[in-house]
């Protein structure tokens, strides 16, 4: 395997990616994550050199809304699926600054 | 110290006037209960998706033009990822790759002189967070989505700026130009401009910048000052005790007068920008720029020259009207409904800035129209009424843009221009008042100002006090 | 199996608006089904019993009234895939990180059924956030095939096309990103359409890999696949990439006629690692069609083997920050013992997501991560504009291109997941499809020796739904 993915990248990406893998999990994790990139590594064998990145497959552009008001105050129905709310808004663990 | 120069640059967020958010149809009026202005899409909500105001992009191509700077005809939103409880998304949709403007300038004058251009490096759109509030009783944070979608546009200029009196003129000049377009009121105590203060350090000469600091949480223009001072101490302590400046996030306190590090480990910091594929390219058109160019208003360098010559008026005359384009408007329509510009320029500057003052308005609150203000001042310049009652009546339209003349009418406030009733009037107040008579034959000049007013009196304010003046001093 | 239940949505539409049968009749006929057979099947996650059977009242009073004649699918009894929001009906994604989330808003996909007079019986199950290809990814555990429960039904929509084949609905939506629809639809022996990116609204779709997701009907047949896709495709204000073209009715193309047609047969597309049995079936396809008067050529469709990487890479990438939005803040699943704002936000996910799920999670966040991104997402974006200029050489020649939906039949339960690559390469032939962005139909052309269906896919060059539709029916009509 070329690509080897250490503890450092797992617990890495753990923190972006906000997950919290077990010791086992971890372990598949390097294994999986290091097949899965030399696989995609055979991109590579691709001249892309001249090549524009295409995020949509066909050019849609320039779609707007106009600046009118359609909103209306569904409080009740954000909060529906709430796991704690309080006084109209999400309880959330204490943030800082 | 005085060896080491300040380096400074801003990012500036300004959030836009629009009456929608930037990726949905909530409301983006100021004060609503938490999340009454709210929808699937500004909460993040599963399956939900934006669509982008097309407002946005004209306010912030408006800006743009209005810095110098080129417009990026083809350009893109990416994802901004992180986890943060008032990010509904934990992505803020903003634009890295592709911002709207680039490379333009702002050109500042400090007070003490200094003239130069503060380059801006981008200008992009991006959405608002939410709001946190700490809850004691549960220690915990409370969230209210409503700022959540708020359009904002980011400046980051250059560091260009070498002082704090260089960052308030910049951002003074960028607060005028902002607001002359409309785009936004950008009032730093009320959140809807925000100073982030990227600093560094530097021996003079020295042409590497030092390792920067960004400070957040800046309410005033005080604050601002205080943080750049107190920054630089502390980075200039460092560097002298051989320690090394840490490129961190700080918060300033104001009450404290200190800074103190932000960001834990938890935040990685790495954002994964990548283009967010919710959303189509915009692609601006020659049409669309001319549009917005064809609405850019004069500015107010243009109306500070053209006033002076055009209507004369003293710079500091001047200076006030311009400071809000609304103001500036309302002067310029009621001189065009025919009113002498200095007395115009007197009703903007004493009662109508008076009246905002102490009703905590601003001048765009104000309700009068041009023709019933141009209405008023042709009353006062006929003597129909003298300026006490004017007063009077302004203090009214003020409140009701009520019709002046009909407002006199109504009320009987006409100066009675009987010549001969008046000089009957002056003759039985100087038969009533022969010590005040010859008090001023005496050489008290300001004996007559006693006549005047019992005149006023007598004839319950509605006479001319020239005349009176003019019909006493005839008599004694 | 009642007779009910045998007829195929436009068939039922009609007999309903006919007023053969009553829409409370049909909504009854099949609840009874799903009782008898869900729990060999587990096509469903959730049976809205009680509303289907009210919303059909409803209906029937319409249709009373002279209302919904216009509808040919009004009364008729729908199953949906459960990563399209319900209005007031629980939408899993099959994730337990969605397991008690009851939207308070619709896909406008489903609210376009409901107006066409659809009654809604439930949701189906699905591999969890659409990610995997066999239905087994689910946390409500795995749907088997009605054509032989002990192997998968394919996926992700696999409870949509089980459902469908087994008559536990009329017709099923699905949604397809790297093949979900048409995938399954071939295992499970029913026809299903992924549409040009854009056709449908995405707008309620819980997204997956948002420049691939389309949603889709999964149907007995051509006919009824027409006509559904018809009645949810539409330009939608609230999703900007939903096209901006006039709506169109594509039950027009349902001809039988393709003497215009000129199929393209990519030679890479047989080489090894295709079941023989498949590309027997596949080719035989390929006669009936040449026999009614297409033009049929084998010809070179290089890059099929980079679609794959690429696909991973973008999908990922995508679902990284799709998925982050699921922190146990503002809805499903929270941890219950935590320690302060970092720690709920990893517990929660990682007690909440699946394995798939998470491994997809992670590779998308690595190939977006700082020093990788051009590496990887980057490249892959560039190849996939190489995907869609092979396919648009390839259009400048034919009308459609043809091939199998999958190398193999539906795999046995419990054999797929040990091997994620492995699994992942059976997405080879649909895969490119999304990355293009093209409409992709899968129809029933055989069975296996082992009684396992197998399915032919036809591909059109983008916004050409009518041809794709013509040559899907006049196979169907003519075999």
């Amino acid at each position: 395997m070329a690509n080897i993915i250490s503890d450092e990248t797992i617990e890495y990406v753990g923190i972006l990616a906000k997950l919290e893998l077990s010791d086992e999990e971890k372990e598949a994790a390097k294994s999986d994550m290091g097949r899965m990139l030399d696989y995609i590594d055979m991109l590579g064998e691709l001249d892309t050199s001249d090549v524009e990145p295409m995020s949509h497959a066909f050019p849609v552009q320039n779609v707007f809304r106009e600046d009118v008001v359609t909103g209306t105050d569904i409080r009740d129905q954000i909060l529906a699926n709430a796991p704690e709310e309080k006084d109209g808004m999400f309880v959330v663990p204490k943030t800082f600054d | 110290m005085s060896d080491y120069e300040t380096v400074i640059g801003l990012e500036v967020h300004v959030e836009l006037a629009t009456k929608t958010k930037i990726f949905c149809g909530c409301s983006t009026e100021f004060g609503g209960e938490p999340n009454t202005h709210t929808c699937p899409v500004c909460t993040g909500m599963p399956g939900s998706l934006p669509v982008l105001n097309r407002q946005v992009l004209e306010y912030a191509i408006a800006v743009g033009l209005a810095t110098n700077c080129d417009i990026t005809r083809y350009c893109k939103f990416d994802r901004k990822n992180y986890f943060y409880p008032d990010n509904p998304q934990n992505y803020q949709i903003s634009q890295l790759y592709l911002p709207i403007c680039r490379n333009g300038h702002v050109d500042i004058k400090t007070e003490s002189g200094v003239e130069k251009a503060v380059r801006i490096h981008e200008i992009h759109m991006e959405e608002d967070a939410g709001k946190l509030i700490h809850d004691d009783w549960l220690d915990a944070s409370l969230v209210d989505y409503n700022r959540s979608g708020v359009p904002l546009i980011e400046i980051v200029s250059e560091p260009d700026m070498r002082s704090a009196e260089e960052v308030i003129a910049y951002l003074e000049k960028l607060r005028m130009t902002i607001s002359y377009l409309g785009a936004s009121d950008c009032k730093l105590q009320e959140g809807s401009m925000r100073a982030d203060v990227n600093l560094s350090v530097r021996k003079v000469g020295e042409n590497e910048f030092g390792t920067r600091t960004e400070m957040k949480n800046l309410n005033s223009f005080k604050a601002i000052a205080r943080a750049i001072a107190g920054e630089t101490e502390r980075q200039i302590d460092l560097i002298e005790s051989g320690e090394k400046v840490v490129q961190e996030t700080r918060r300033w306190d104001d009450d404290k007068e200190c800074s103190y590090a932000m960001r834990s480990k938890e935040d990685a910091q790495d954002y994964r920008y990548f283009p967010d594929p919710d959303l189509v390219p915009v692609s601006v058109s020659d049409e669309m720029l001319d549009e917005i160019r064809a609405r850019e208003p004069e500015f107010r360098e243009a109306k500070i020259v053209r006033y002076a010559e055009e209507f004369g008026l003293p710079e500091k005359d001047i200076l006030l009207i311009t400071e809000n384009k609304h103001l500036a408007d309302i002067f310029e329509e009621t001189v065009s409904c025919g009113a002498p510009a200095k007395k115009v320029s007197n009703w903007l500057m004493v009662e109508t800035m008076r009246l905002l003052k102490e009703n905590n308005l601003d001048p765009e609150d104000i309700r009068f129209s041009p023709a019933h203000l141009a209405s008023l001042i042709d009353l006062t310049e006929q003597r129909t009424v003298n300026s006490t009652v004017a007063k009077e009546v302004f203090e009214d339209m003020f409140k009701t843009d009520c019709d002046p003349v009909k407002y006199v009418e109504e009320h009987g406030l006409a100066t009675q221009n009987d010549e001969g009733a008046l000089r009957e009037t002056i003759q039985k107040v100087i038969a009533d008042n022969p010590q005040s008579v010859e008090d001023y034959h005496n050489g008290k000049e300001k004996a007559i100002g006693f006549l005047v007013g019992q005149t006023m009196k007598a004839m319950q304010g509605k006479c001319d006090p020239g005349s009176v003046n003019k019909i006493l001093k005839e008599l004694l | 199996m009642s007779y009910i239940t045998e007829l195929d949505a436009l068939s039922l539409g009609r007999a309903i608006a006919s007023g053969e049968i009553r829409t409370t009749e049909a909504t009854e006929e099949y609840l009874k089904s799903i009782e008898e057979q869900d729990g060999t099947y587990n096509c469903y996650v959730t049976v809205d019993g009680d509303r289907a059977m009210e919303a059909a009242k409803e209906i029937q009073a319409r249709i009373d009234k002279g209302e919904l004649s216009d509808s040919p699918l009004a009364g008729v009894p729908v199953a949906i895939k459960d990563n399209m929001c319900t209005e007031g009906l629980l939408t899993t994604c099959s994730s337990r990180i969605l397991y008690n989330f009851v939207p308070t808003y619709e896909s406008t996909a489903v609210r376009k059924l409901r107006n066409a007079g659809a009654v809604i019986l439930g949701k189906t199950n699905m591999d969890e956030f659409a990610m995997g290809s066999t239905t087994e990814t689910s946390y409500f555990g795995p749907t088997r095939n009605p054509a032989d429960p002990e192997h998968v039904p394919g996926g992700s929509s696999g409870g949509s096309a089980a459902a469908v084949a087994a008559g536990e609905c009329a017709y099923a939506l699905g949604s397809d990103t790297g093949g979900s629809i048409r995938q399954p639809a071939s295992y499970c022996g029913v026809v299903g359409i992924k549409p040009t990116y854009g056709t449908v609204s995405r707008y309620g779709l819980i997204a997956y890999g948002s420049s691939l997701d389309q949603i889709g009907p999964l149907t007995r047949n051509v006919s009824d696949a027409a006509a559904v896709l018809t009645a949810i495709s539409g330009h939608d204000d609230k999703d900007s990439t939903s096209v901006d073209m006039p709506a169109k009715d594509y039950t027009q193309a349902l001809k039988k006629d393709v003497k215009d047609i000129k199929i393209g047969i990519p030679k890479d597309y047989f080489g090894e690692g295709l079941d023989h049995e498949v590309a027997a079936s596949v080719r035989a396809a390929a006669d009936v069609l040449k026999a009614a008067g297409a033009t049929v050529e084998e010809f070179d469709l290089s890059l099929v083997n980079y679609a794959i990487p690429a696909y991973y890479t973008i999908a990922a990438a995508e679902a990284s920050s799709n998925l982050e939005r699921f922190d146990g803040i503002k809805y499903g699943y929270r941890t219950e013992d935590f320690a302060g704002l970092h720690n709920m936000y990893k517990k929660s996910r990682s007690e909440g997501f699946g394995a798939e799920v998470k491994r997809r999670i992670m590779l998308g966040s690595f190939v977006l991560s700082s020093g990788y991104y051009d590496a990887y997402y980057l490249k892959a974006l560039k190849v996939k504009a190489l995907i869609k200029k092979a396919f648009d050489d390839a259009f400048a020649k034919y009308d459609i291109i043809l091939g199998p939906v999958a190398p193999t039949t539906a795999p046995k339960l419990g054999e797929s997941l040990s091997d994620p690559i492995k699994m992942y390469l059976g997405d080879i032939y649909t895969i490119s499809v999304n990355l293009a962005g093209l409409p992709g139909i899968s129809v029933p052309c055989g069975t296996s020796t082992d009684g396992l269906p197998i399915g032919v896919q036809l591909l059109a060059d983008c916004f050409n739904e009518e041809k794709l539709l013509r040559t899907a029916f006049t196979y169907e009509q003519t075999k």
